[in-house]
């Protein structure tokens, strides 16, 4: 091990963590605000509006992220879209995280007892207040693992926007290995700021989870 | 420049190599990954503490970092150390190792999950601690182990489209490769986009399939 050149190259690769860490969270408020969209689609009860929630959801997780960023990326300029590479990177992430956070929301509010929305109704709420004084805020407390385990895999997908020239941490890594011919140093402190934040996170997620959690 | 299909049809031939190719990725890593995924999952329930750690911190390392990265480190860090291997290898090795770690993470659970009960009983009826582990453990691991470890193979499908930053002639790369000639990216990506779906479809009806006659030994 190189530890000098690590202690040289240290800062450009802190520098990207941000990145890294800037894309995830951005991104991750898109695939939610997708997500929440795409479940409420998937249980809306008019049927083309299931099929289109239903369509998001099985193309999206039915194809590799990575062809989806370049689609959006290298293909955009094509159909009118012209996007600067982060802008792509979010969009491209977000969209594609959202999908899957639809099934995860999805799931959190199905697995809210019925009797709860029955007993609520009964009691007089409207449809929409049951929704969103009863059902919702149970489901949100489901919700918290699988959206967690959604968010880890964010962050660690974060890495393909490297490969449109996103200047985050795997970029990083990969142009120094490039210049220095030094993979292991470069990999060791990248891995060690990818920890840093992958684990930060899903500390974060856990006390969440125990705090809010119904058992 | 506005949307051309037509030439998509002719580079069909091309598109198919590259389909060829990410299957051809797909089994080999997805066999490193059952096996491997296998060993660690024993090695962590089993072995002596010495074996464990460098386990432990091998599927550490691997769940904090992403795939991309550790392809990246297998390729050049293979060659830094004197081992020059195709980048096909690379990529199987890269790809099989990532998703053993997720693999021992589902096979020890279903190991565990297993009731004590039915270790305690067949050891009381006279069987052998490997006779349990072989004929009272192992099949009630396998039912639930199933499913999550098909996801996993899912997700190595649509993760093997990463190795074509090393390379590899899979599908992405023979996408690019026709658009280097054509310059039509857009196209061309959703024709591969196209193509990983189809096989996305025919492995989850696969995984149905095995899904059903492993419940039906129930």
């Amino acid at each position: 091990m190189d530890f000098d050149l690590m202690l040289r190259v240290a800062p450009f690769f802190v520098e990207a963590a941000w990145i890294t860490v800037l894309i995830s969270v951005l991104s991750l408020a898109l695939g939610l605000v997708m997500g929440a969209l795409g479940a409420g689609l998937r249980l809306s009860s008019a049927t083309p509006l299931r099929w289109i929630g239903s369509a998001y959801v099985s193309i999206f997780r039915g194809t590799p992220a990575l062809i989806q960023l370049f689609v959006l990326y290298f293909g955009g300029p094509q159909v009118g879209i012209h996007l600067d590479p982060f802008e792509a990177g979010v969009i491209g992430l977000g969209v594609n995280i959202g999908a899957y956070m639809t099934e995860s929301i999805r799931g959190a509010i199905l697995a809210v007892d019925r009797g709860q929305r029955e007993a609520a109704r009964t009691l007089g709420l409207s449809r929409s207040q049951a929704l969103s004084k009863v059902t919702l805020p149970q489901a949100a407390r489901l919700m918290i693992r699988p959206l967690g385990v959604n968010s880890v895999a964010l962050i660690k997908g974060s890495a393909l926007v490297s490969t449109i020239s996103v200047v985050e941490l795997t970029y990083t890594a990969q142009r120094f290995i490039g210049s220095t011919y030094k993979p292991f140093e470069m990999f060791a402190i990248a891995a060690v700021l990818y920890m840093i934040v992958v684990y930060g996170a899903a500390r974060v997620i856990a006390y969440l989870d125990a705090r809010y959690a119904i058992e | 420049m506005g949307l051309d299909f037509s030439a998509v049809p002719d580079y069909a031939g091309f598109l198919w190599l590259g389909v060829i190719w990410t299957t051809v990725l797909t089994v080999c890593a997805a066999t490193l990954s059952f096996f491997a995924g296998i060993a660690f999952a024993l090695i962590t329930l089993y072995a002596p503490r010495p074996v464990i750690y460098p386990v432990r911190f091998f599927a550490w390392l691997f769940m904090g970092t992403p795939l991309l990265l550790q392809l990246y480190l297998i390729y050049f860090g293979l060659s830094q150390i004197g081992i020059h291997v195709p980048a096909l290898i690379a990529g199987i090795i890269g790809l099989g190792l990532h998703f053993a770690v997720y693999n021992a993470d589902i096979i020890r659970a279903g190991i565990v999950a297993v009731d004590p009960g039915q270790h305690e009983g067949s050891r009381s009826l006279g069987l052998s601690r490997l006779q349990t582990f072989r004929y009272v453990i192992v099949p009630q691991a396998v039912r639930s182990v199933t499913p999550p470890l098909g996801n996993n193979l899912i997700a190595l499908l649509k993760d093997s489209a990463l190795v074509s930053v090393l390379g590899v002639a899979e599908l992405v790369h023979a996408a690019q490769l026709a658009i280097s000639e054509t310059y039509r990216p857009f196209e061309f990506y959703i024709a591969a986009a196209v193509l990983y779906y189809a096989l996305n479809i025919l492995l989850e009806s696969a995984l149905r399939f095995v899904e059903r006659k492993v419940e039906a030994t129930r």
